[in-house]
């Protein structure tokens, strides 16, 4: 089959930069090894963060929650996208100085997204949190979406858009040939001019075969979800110095994360509960809301996702093979940034270039 | 006190659990068993140590069978540890316990699941209303706290324990109202080859008809082949209607017992990471074993009606086979003495196991029940999720049980699928026109039972980030 | 809807039920009590506030989820009867009453 661009991998990143392209008359063909959703995309926190990112991260991260929240201008769907905000508490002076260093250096680049708040501003805001907190830093704009309901939503529009997706595809090659690249399945051949790497934990191996392999670590961090309870807790919750990712859904079921990992075999595709660094997650918790006490799990589970050593994504041209482009690695952090990434890969690929600043993300860091 | 470590450790109570921990410990192994329940019986024996003689004798010599299981279980120097809850199994046989509000982590050589079997779920509409109870719910009842109907009960579905029930509640002067049998009519045709085999277990069949009989003396109302059941009641059950030759019949009633068989409880095997296959026979998903019970994880072991229906009796030869090759495997017995050992239980799990095929097909249960025709009928009963938003989920597109798991919500609440994910999964085959072996199942994951907070982080109170 | 059997049968443990004091026999499951007693439900339910009861007695289904002695999402079938346990109808998510 001819296509425009083939896309590898048929997560978040896979189609949104679907989108983008056929919104622009692009005719892509996004492959996917399993079924829709059946990682990373599907199965991570929600969350929709700008707080605390990478300086390098936070342009992208800007623009992707003004997408967010006119998400259903994009997609059609609002994907269950909520905003009460996020915070990162301190605990004690300590905490407190290194939230405002944070906050003093994000300033300096010019972004005024992160705020540094109080103890009456913090108790006022979070009630339920146990009363040793001295301030937090807090983006107002910061919330959670149903990662399923948005993979959903994006490949939904992307096919309307006339995109080709299979499933249960998996690439075992890729090959130039006459100008085009040529790409060989376990269910079918494509080819295109343009061929993009959004395989998430796999990406690596897409990017050996065109001779550019990177330091890409999979590791599957561990999710916990509770029972539902009555609401008591509106922003999303982290902490300066314990790992923490704490939420409350609409539905009143707790989302409890913190990059804690999994035991992961990657070959079987199966991941192994460590239950030591839950019990560290659950006291975290226990920690921050005492009253937490005799909330019961119902269940836990970790996705698989794509770190890089220096914890932001590859995005951009390839180094070696020309009419190749990478968006991968978002080292557990990439749902917030999906749809802005999905708009720049189709600057890149249309335009030659993106507006938004891409070169630190560049696969040429790793370069020997 | 529970140690951290066994040689052997055995999952439930019920007749295979029992078997197997007698025959191990009496080979001299360290052996803990360990049960949700607070005594041993399991389900088909609940009850058994503390019921009257005269209880015993309205629930049948069956039942009375689990007696003498239980005496030599308690004799035989097994470590039992009831009241305790398992919540997670891996590959690697770590284990995970809940006694008291207390979680701990052990491991083991072996395991054996032995954690049974339970009622299979078919969604009807009304199915939610209190007043509607699982026949074997009934059953616990009565075997465990002598509690029976007080006002009639109202009788539905297919399968031998419906017909046991009936006459359980006879003996203890219950009104049944009727019993509503679904078999279909077709059957009878198709399960007719499969009785000369079950002839050679033929004490099933004259059980069976000798509870017929007791029922039709006492003029208990059967009716057969009935169709499109429904349950009707504003806050709680009120009457039951149905098809019934050709014509629409109701009853009043506040109390009604259903029972479409009994498929395996796979959630530990799965959890475990053990290959699991669609029985098309027994339609039910079970582990992939070998003649000894061992799944496609090594050194774990599963036995009884958790790894495929055979009922009490092959429970029994089936949960000693296990103990045998679990006494191999750690090096207690050679090849040849486990076979020799094993000899006369295979040959009488054989023998029990005739008259399965027959029983399967003769109470097959409809695909047109199996696949919940009416749209509104709640399907996932913990997130209130229809039948008619699964068909249209699997009608977007979402084409296995995971993925409309992760739309719809169904199976996301507090029994974490247990009850929806055999509808969920002929369902969507039925709108994809699938198999339900290929539409998958949903994906366990620990805990199996619910874990507080408290209890997982004093699991581990010295591990630091 | 139900009755015991025995009127006889063992000791008798005094627990309320909605507030109401009412006598469980000993070993008995909250769920039997409940049931035994005439409760026609044992929880509402988050989603839409229907009422529930027992399913399944093994604690398979999560219907009887109740408030005892103050905790919510109890499995009534798995908890035998106490001394003085407080037995409540759960509304919803997590609450007594």
């Amino acid at each position: 089959m001819k296509a425009d661009v083939v896309i590898v991998g048929g997560g978040l990143m896979g189609f949104s930069t679907a989108l983008h392209l056929a919104l622009r008359g692009s005719r892509c063909v996004v492959l996917e090894k399993d079924t829709p959703g059946r990682h990373a995309s599907g199965v991570n926190a929600g969350g929709l963060r700008q707080l605390n990112r990478h300086p390098a991260e936070i342009p992208l991260a800007v623009v992707a929650a003004e997408a967010w929240h006119h998400i259903r201008e994009l997609v059609d769907s609002d994907c269950d996208a909520r905003f009460p905000g996020q915070v990162r508490v301190a605990e004690n002076a300590a905490d407190m100085e290194k939230l405002e260093q944070r906050a003093a250096l994000v300033q300096s680049l010019g972004y005024r997204h992160e705020e540094l708040i109080g103890r009456d501003e913090l108790y006022r805001l979070v009630p339920a949190l146990a009363p040793h907190c001295v301030g937090a830093l807090i983006c107002r704009g910061d919330g959670y979406a149903r990662p399923f309901h948005a993979l959903t939503a994006f490949r939904t529009k992307a096919c309307s858009l006339g995109v080709h997706y299979q499933h249960s595809t998996r690439v075992e090659r890729v090959e130039q040939g006459g100008g085009d690249w040529r790409v060989e399945s376990t269910r079918g051949e494509f080819q295109a001019p343009v061929l993009v790497n959004c395989a998430g934990a796999w990406a690596n191996a897409i990017a050996a075969m065109l001779g550019e392999p990177v330091p890409l670590t999979p590791g599957a961090p561990m999710m916990m979800v509770t029972e539902r309870l009555p609401h008591f807790i509106d922003p999303v919750v982290g902490a300066a110095s314990r790992k923490l990712s704490f939420k409350q859904m609409h539905n009143g079921t707790l989302l409890i994360g913190g990059a804690h990992l999994a035991r992961l075999d990657l070959q079987r595709e199966s991941t192994e509960m460590n239950w030591r660094k839950l019990a560290v997650s659950a006291r975290t918790v226990l920690a921050l809301f005492p009253q937490l006490l005799d909330v019961r799990i119902v269940r836990t589970w970790a996705g698989v996702e794509a770190f890089m050593p220096d914890h932001i994504p590859v995005i951009g041209p390839s180094s070696t093979a020309p009419g190749v482009f990478h968006a991968f690695g978002f080292s557990a952090h990439g749902f917030q940034l999906s749809p802005v990434v999905g708009r720049i890969l189709a600057e890149l690929i249309l335009d030659g270039h993106s507006e938004l600043p891409v070169a630190p993300f560049s696969i040429q860091r790793f370069a020997a | 006190m529970i140690k951290t470590h066994y040689p052997l450790v055995i999952i439930g109570a019920g007749p295979a659990g029992l078997a197997a921990a007698s025959v191990a410990a009496g080979q001299g192994i360290e052996v803990a068993l360990f049960d949700q329940q607070s005594a041993p019986g399991g389900q088909i024996y609940r009850g058994i140590e503390s019921v009257s003689a005269q209880r015993a004798e309205q629930l049948g010599a069956d039942y009375r069978r689990g007696g003498e299981l239980v005496r030599a279980f308690r004799s035989s120097g097994a470590q039992y540890f009831p009241d305790t809850r398992v919540w997670s199994l891996t590959p690697g046989r770590e284990i995970g316990l809940l006694q008291q509000g207390r979680a701990q982590m052990l491991t083991a050589d072996q395991v054996l699941i032995a954690g049974g079997a339970m009622e299979r779920p078919v969604p009807f509409p009304g199915w939610t209303l209190p007043g509607v109870m699982n026949a074997g719910a009934g059953q616990i009842l009565f075997k465990a706290h002598g509690i029976v109907p007080a006002d009639g009960v109202v009788l539905a579905g297919s399968g031998p324990l419906l017909l046991l029930l009936a006459w359980q509640y006879l003996h203890a002067g219950v009104e049944v109202q009727a019993l509503l049998d679904v078999t279909p009519m077709v059957n009878h045709l198709s399960a007719l080859p499969r009785l000369p085999r079950a002839l050679l277990a033929r004490h099933y069949l004259t059980q069976g008809l000798f509870y017929k009989r007791d029922l039709k003396r006492a003029r208990i109302s059967t009716l057969h082949n009935i169709s499109e059941l429904r349950a009707h009641g504003d806050a709680r059950l009120q009457s039951v209607s149905f098809r019934h030759r050709g014509r629409r019949e109701r009853l009043e009633t506040e109390l009604l017992l259903v029972h479409f068989g009994v498929i395996p409880a796979t959630q530990l095997t799965q959890v475990a990471g053990c290959r699991h296959d669609w029985d098309a026979g027994q339609q039910c998903w079970r582990p992939r074993l070998d003649a000894w019970g061992q799944t496609s994880v090594a050194g774990i072991l599963a036995a009884g009606d958790c790894a495929g229906i055979g009922g009490a009796r092959a429970a029994e030869h089936a949960g000693r086979l296990s103990a045998l090759q679990a006494l191999h495997a750690l090096g207690r017995l050679d090849t040849a003495s486990r076979d020799r050992l094993a000899r006369q239980d295979r040959q009488w799990m054989q023998e029990d196991l005739h008259i399965r095929p027959f029983l399967e097909s003769f109470f097959r249960i409809s695909d047109a029940m199996l696949q919940v025709p009416d749209d509104d009928t709640l399907v996932c009963r913990c997130e209130e999720v229809s039948a008619g938003a699964i068909r249209a989920a699997a009608a977007q597109g979402h084409l296995d049980s995971n993925q409309v798991k992760f739309l719809t919500r169904c199976g996301m609440g507090p029994c974490q699928g247990r009850q929806c994910a055999q509808a969920v999964g002929h369902i969507i085959a039925e709108a994809s026109g699938k198999t339900v072996a290929e539409t998958g199942h949903y994906r366990e994951r620990p805990p199996v039972n619910p874990l507080t907070l408290a209890q997982l982080a004093a699991l581990y109170p010295e591990e630091c980030e | 809807m139900f009755r015991r059997l025995d009127s006889d049968g063992g000791k008798l443990v005094q627990v309320t039920i909605n507030g109401e004091p009412v006598q469980a026999r000993r070993g008995e499951t909250v769920a039997a009590a409940v049931l035994a007693q005439g409760l026609t439900h044992t929880r509402t339910t988050p989603v839409s506030g229907a009422p529930r009861a027992p399913l399944c007695l093994m604690g398979v289904c999560y219907e009887c989820l109740m408030v005892i002695d103050g905790r919510p999402n109890q499995r009534a079938c798995m908890e035998t009867v106490r001394e003085g346990m407080r037995i409540e109808c759960q509304q919803g998510a997590g609450e007594a009453g």
